[in-house]
């Protein structure tokens, strides 16, 4: 009989396609795991961005996972009845977003404000004399951000 | 909510459609400044506030097929003109940046106020999309907010190409409030606020915008709004974006890529 803990264990090894360091775990994008009596497992999942192409690669690699484990079928659940923000991300996570040089979302109350986004602390040299570039950066969740003191530019994930 | 009458799910389907034909047509519009925007943020904002549009077609295209409507490709790709429900400001082709940018600063409002509202909605699958797409929208709003202010205290051309902006799209922005026979039922099942109310909020909100802007709004009141589309007449722009859009899907609606 498979446990929910190895669930777990098993989809920390599903990583964001786009921040591949990071996983699905992490991000805090999984929002539940059922086990049925007979070892049928639903994996709830929720986008982080609405328009997010990376969930179906991540559902099918949710899949491709936990279909490998003793179990009798998988089916992944995606829908917004718990809605995600960017509180969500583990300190794992956040700690992992630094290491591969993120700037970090603000962690807020539920309202993000236009300060969050001003004088975000550089990943690179940890100056606060940063100016948001823009708040669309390569992917839905990044903005872009310049630093002035060594005059580098970093992404930031957004706070949502 | 308890469980939906008849005329409930008919009001409810009349909303849904109305925004995701919304979201769909104006994201397909959006999309068409990647690789041409006037600046690479600029190219990337549109870009990616493109793809936030068509995520959130996407979500309420699949209440919609919960609700028995077709598949949301289906929905998307095979329907003709007339069955779409889009207003005519986001039909229009992107003409200069002045003019996208203005209409991205119209809708966007409306549209985060109206995700406001329906996060309150008791239809529970409209109160959650609403409540994760109006923190996206966020970034949309502050955007729009920061280019209105900035263009409108640059070049004395610059100022005039917004005033011009602002006094071509407003007719059509007045169209995205344009009522609904099913305002009643939306209302009194708590499902949506209405689109009166609605608009009351945006006329407050882009006041102030325009105001610091030191553009001037005209009177609104004195302005025939765009109506139609919500009852499927559109303008001439709507049926060569449906064309181009379905392409594909026109020849062969199972290719799979």
């Amino acid at each position: 009989m498979i446990t929910k803990q190895e669930i777990w264990s098993a989809l920390d090894d599903v990583k964001d396609p786009e921040i591949p360091r990071v996983s699905v775990v992490d991000m805090g994008i999984i929002t539940g795991v059922e086990i049925s009596d007979d070892d049928f497992v639903n994996v709830k999942m929720t986008p982080t961005f609405a328009g997010c192409p990376a969930v179906n690669v991540m559902k099918s690699d949710i899949i491709s996972v936990i279909s490998k484990l003793p179990v009798k079928g998988i089916n992944v659940d995606v829908s917004f009845d718990v809605q995600w923000n960017s509180n969500m991300i583990t300190e794992k996570g956040r700690k992992l977003l630094k290491e591969s040089e993120f700037a970090l979302p603000t962690k807020h109350n539920g309202l993000v404000t236009i300060d969050m986004l001003a004088n975000v602390e550089c990943p690179h040299c940890g100056s606060n004399q940063t100016k948001l570039q823009t708040p669309f950066g390569p992917t839905q969740c990044r903005a872009i951000h310049y630093c002035n003191n060594c005059l580098q530019a970093f992404e930031q994930f957004k706070p949502v | 909510m308890s469980e939906l009458s008849e005329i409930q799910i008919t009001a409810l389907k009349d909303l849904l459609y109305r925004m995701a034909d919304d979201e769909l047509i104006l994201g397909h519009r959006n999309s068409e400044w990647t690789g041409l925007g006037p600046i690479l943020e600029e190219d990337i904002a549109f870009s990616s506030m493109a793809q936030d549009k068509i995520g959130h077609a996407q979500a309420l295209y699949e209440i919609l097929h919960k609700l028995g409507e077709a598949e949301p490709d289906k929905i998307a790709f095979a329907r003709n003109e007339k069955e779409f429900k889009c207003c005519h400001l986001t039909e229009m082709p992107i003409g200069e940046y002045d003019f996208s940018l203005m209409r991205h600063f119209l809708f966007d409002t409306a549209e985060a106020l109206r995700f406001d509202m329906l996060a309150q909605s008791d239809y529970e699958p409209l109160s959650n999309v609403a409540k994760k797409f109006r923190g996206e929208l966020k970034y949309h709003t502050m955007h729009a907010d920061i280019w209105i202010d900035q263009l409108s205290h640059s070049s004395e051309e610059a100022k005039a190409r917004m005033q011009t902006a602002l006094n071509e799209c407003l007719p059509l922005a007045l169209g995205i409030f344009e009522p609904s026979e099913y305002e009643n039922v939306l209302s009194e099942s708590k499902i949506f606020e209405g689109e009166k109310t609605l608009q009351d909020k945006w006329t407050e909100a882009i006041t102030s915008i325009i105001q610091k802007s030191g553009l001037n709004l005209p009177d609104i009141d004195s302005l025939k709004p765009s109506y139609g589309g919500r009852k499927g007449y559109h303008t001439e722009f709507l049926k060569p974006l449906l064309d181009e859009m379905t392409e594909v899907y026109s020849i062969d609606p199972n290719a799979e890529w």
